[in-house]
């Protein structure tokens, strides 16, 4: 049950867990900048030399992935429940 | 010491045979033996030829034991130790037994050196897994299990249809590696029967359909076998076939639109299945050595950690009988382990640095890069966002986190499922990190060796490039949660069975309407055409019987019987009359002797 304590222990600080976490966030887009840490040499493409390309790749990636499977699904894919039992 | 080769699908297929007559005590041990068995056989196994027996006209090559076959091998042989694990507790043997000819069927069709084996096997890989599904004994299971058993039936007879036009073509029942610029309608068939196998849109939607449908251990070995499977047959027949990159991106993206709006935990992992072949599928049409050893990586990586989701799911929902996340939330008190096991899943799918899809994953993108084909690895990258977003963060924070939906039924079954389902998703996540932290045991075992050990995916670029899309895909939902944009609700979305489910339905409604009323106009056409008129033919017949026939034969009769009336008047019974009339005429027969002679 050591586990369900460590869960309980970083929701009880849930702030802080959130803080260290955009922390991360920044720490990583920085360290991409930097040269000396992260050699781009491996980048495929231009664009990539762009600091924080693939930071913006994901978040808007995301955003639009679901924006796009809830417009698809609302253009008549998402049924009721019972859509087959009728 | 050389010694003789066993096939490992006989071994399960024995193991089968015999476990009805297990005592109970030794059972499970003996649940266990027979794929530890098998699996011993695989990594002991030698390179080479085996098992080829002359049948007809033909070679059948039961063993072709190469670095191809060896990779699937190893790991379906694995996963059926992990997966039996999972389901020692079930009493049933029918249902060890189904699980064992399926993988026996996998096994077999790996190591088939020739079409008619490999048709052999598949066929018996089909007819084996849709127990699995019927074995849940559900109305919804049962109708799943029927359609997954049409489609794959289809499937089939495309594959066999290929192999016949492929024999009678070229004289060979080989399978090696087709033309795959001039693709003969022979091979076209053949592909059909493996893309569908594969899950390839628009032949996939028995996947979602069925998997969600099996056991909560079934579909543990459902994930696994039919689909990678396929994906080891597309590598030796189709590889390098510029049609399978479109197909692969297609499916990748395809699964993971699919599994943002889906609400059933399992369905939702049976869409990722179809975006993650998708992955698969690309790396075979690309082709390079890079490529393949990346499909044949992914497949390894992936039968493992979706292995491990499956176990996940169906852990929530053998301790809770409920799978849809607008149902559950807050769970992590009562199944902790639960949780963590599947994230852990969930990460490993993800391509999270340290798990196994990262090292795996990578390759077939980096292929991509390589063969400056950017569009299909931007988008193999953008299906690594959805990816992330429904294993690693949707799914543990909707069942385990997140608002408690939970009835207080399901809340009060709920806790961590038993010993052996814990152990055998423990063993299945520890393989996921060990995978990803040291390559070279998964590197070792792919067919282009050279290309695998010169790869290096631990490079600061690539970290730093996977750690950003993630964790800036993680920021996202979580802004998305706290939106309350993303909250999961009750509904099904509609995929492409929704043209055989309600194509059977107006097949039944034409049974029921037109071809009911077109019955009954046939039917009053045949009684105002064809009765009555009959009816007064047969009148007519009947007159004709009276007066003709039966006047002939009474005429007959009242002759026969006017004879006979006339017989017997001769005849009237009085002894000495008929003496007299008897001595007369012998007297003169006798003076008549006497005269002439």
């Amino acid at each position: 049950m050591n586990l369900l304590r460590l869960i309980d222990f970083l929701r009880d600080r849930l702030k802080t867990v959130v803080r260290v976490g955009v922390a991360a966030l920044v720490v990583l887009v920085v360290l991409d900048a930097l040269p000396a840490v992260v050699d781009k040499e491996h980048a495929h493409t231009v664009a990539e030399h762009v600091p924080a390309f693939w930071a913006a790749f994901g978040l808007l990636g995301c955003l639009a992935l679901v924006v796009v499977a809830k417009l698809y699904g609302r253009a008549g894919v998402s049924r009721r429940e019972d859509y087959y039992h009728d | 010491m050389i010694s003789p080769w066993i096939h490992p699908a006989l071994v399960l297929l024995g193991g089968c045979l015999v476990l009805p007559l297990v005592p109970r005590h030794l059972k499970r041990v003996f649940l266990l033996l027979v794929p530890a068995l098998a699996y011993g056989l695989v990594l002991t196994m030698a390179r080479g030829e085996y098992g080829q027996v002359h049948f007809l006209h033909w070679t059948l090559t039961f063993g072709r034991v190469d670095a191809l076959s060896l990779v699937f091998a190893h790991i379906m042989s694995l996963m059926c130790i992990i997966g039996t694990l999972y389901g020692l507790h079930v009493d049933e043997d029918g249902q060890h037994v189904a699980s064992w000819i399926y993988v026996a069927g996998s096994l077999g069709a790996i190591f088939a050196g020739d079409l008619l084996t490999l048709f052999l096997f598949w066929e018996m890989m089909a007819f084996a897994s849709v127990f699995l599904i019927w074995f849940r004994r559900t109305p919804e299971s049962s109708a799943a299990g029927f359609r997954y058993l049409l489609v794959h039936v289809a499937g089939g007879l495309s594959l066999l249809a290929g192999i016949v036009l492929q024999i009678r073509a070229t004289g060979s029942t080989a399978f090696t590696a087709f033309d795959v610029v001039h693709v003969t309608p022979a091979a076209w068939l053949i592909l059909g029967g493996f893309l569908l196998n594969a899950a390839v849109p628009p032949l996939h939607a028995w996947l979602p359909d069925a998997y969600p449908a099996g056991t909560f251990n079934g579909s543990v070995f459902l994930s696994a076998f039919t689909t990678k499977t396929a994906v080891y047959a597309l590598c030796r027949g189709f590889a390098g076939m510029e049609l399978l990159v479109v197909l692969g991106v297609v499916m990748a993206l395809y699964g993971v639109i699919y599994a943002i709006i889906e609400n059933d935990v399992r369905r939702l992992f049976s869409y990722h299945i179809v975006s993650q072949v998708g992955y698969m599928v690309a790396g075979v049409g690309i082709g390079t050595q890079l490529a393949i050893n990346g499909a044949c990586a992914h497949a390894f990586a992936h039968i493992l950690y979706k292995g491990l989701l499956f176990m996940g799911g169906g852990a929530v929902l053998h301790m809770t009988g409920e799978t849809r996340m607008s149902e559950l939330g807050g769970l992590y008190k009562k199944m902790p382990w639960a949780f963590a096991f599947t994230l852990v899943g969930g990460l490993s799918i993800s391509a999270f640095p340290l798990f196994s899809g990262f090292v795996s994953k990578s390759m077939i993108v980096q292929a991509g890069f390589d063969q400056h084909l950017l569009w299909a690895a931007f988008l193999l990258n953008l299906a690594a966002i959805g990816t992330f977003y429904c294993n690693g963060l949707k799914v543990p924070y909707f069942v385990w986190f997140g608002k408690n939906h939970c009835a207080p039924a399901v809340t009060e079954r709920a806790k961590d499922p038993p010993w052996n389902m814990l152990a055998a998703m423990g063993i299945a996540a520890a393989l996921c990190v060990f995978i990803g932290v040291y390559t070279p045991y998964l590197y070792n075992l792919l067919p282009y060796r050279e290309a695998a050990m010169a790869y290096h995916p631990y490079t600061a670029y690539h970290v730093s490039e996977t750690l950003q899309i993630l964790l800036f895909t993680a920021l996202a939902f979580f802004v998305l949660v706290r939106l309350r944009k993303i909250d999961p609700h009750r509904g099904v979305n509609l995929d492409l069975d929704w043209f055989y489910r309600l194509g059977g339905r107006a097949f039944l409604w034409l049974a029921r309407r037109p071809v009911q009323a077109a019955d009954t106009g046939v039917g009053e056409i045949y009684r105002a055409g064809g009765l009555v008129p009959l009816m007064k033919s047969a009148a007519g017949v009947r007159i004709f019987d009276n007066a003709v026939i039966d006047g002939a034969v009474d005429g007959f009769a009242a002759a026969i019987g006017g004879v006979g009336r006339r017989l017997r008047l001769a005849q009237r019974g009085a002894l000495q009359e008929n003496l007299t009339l008897m001595f007369a005429v012998a007297a003169v027969l006798l003076l008549g002797f006497v005269l002439l002679f």
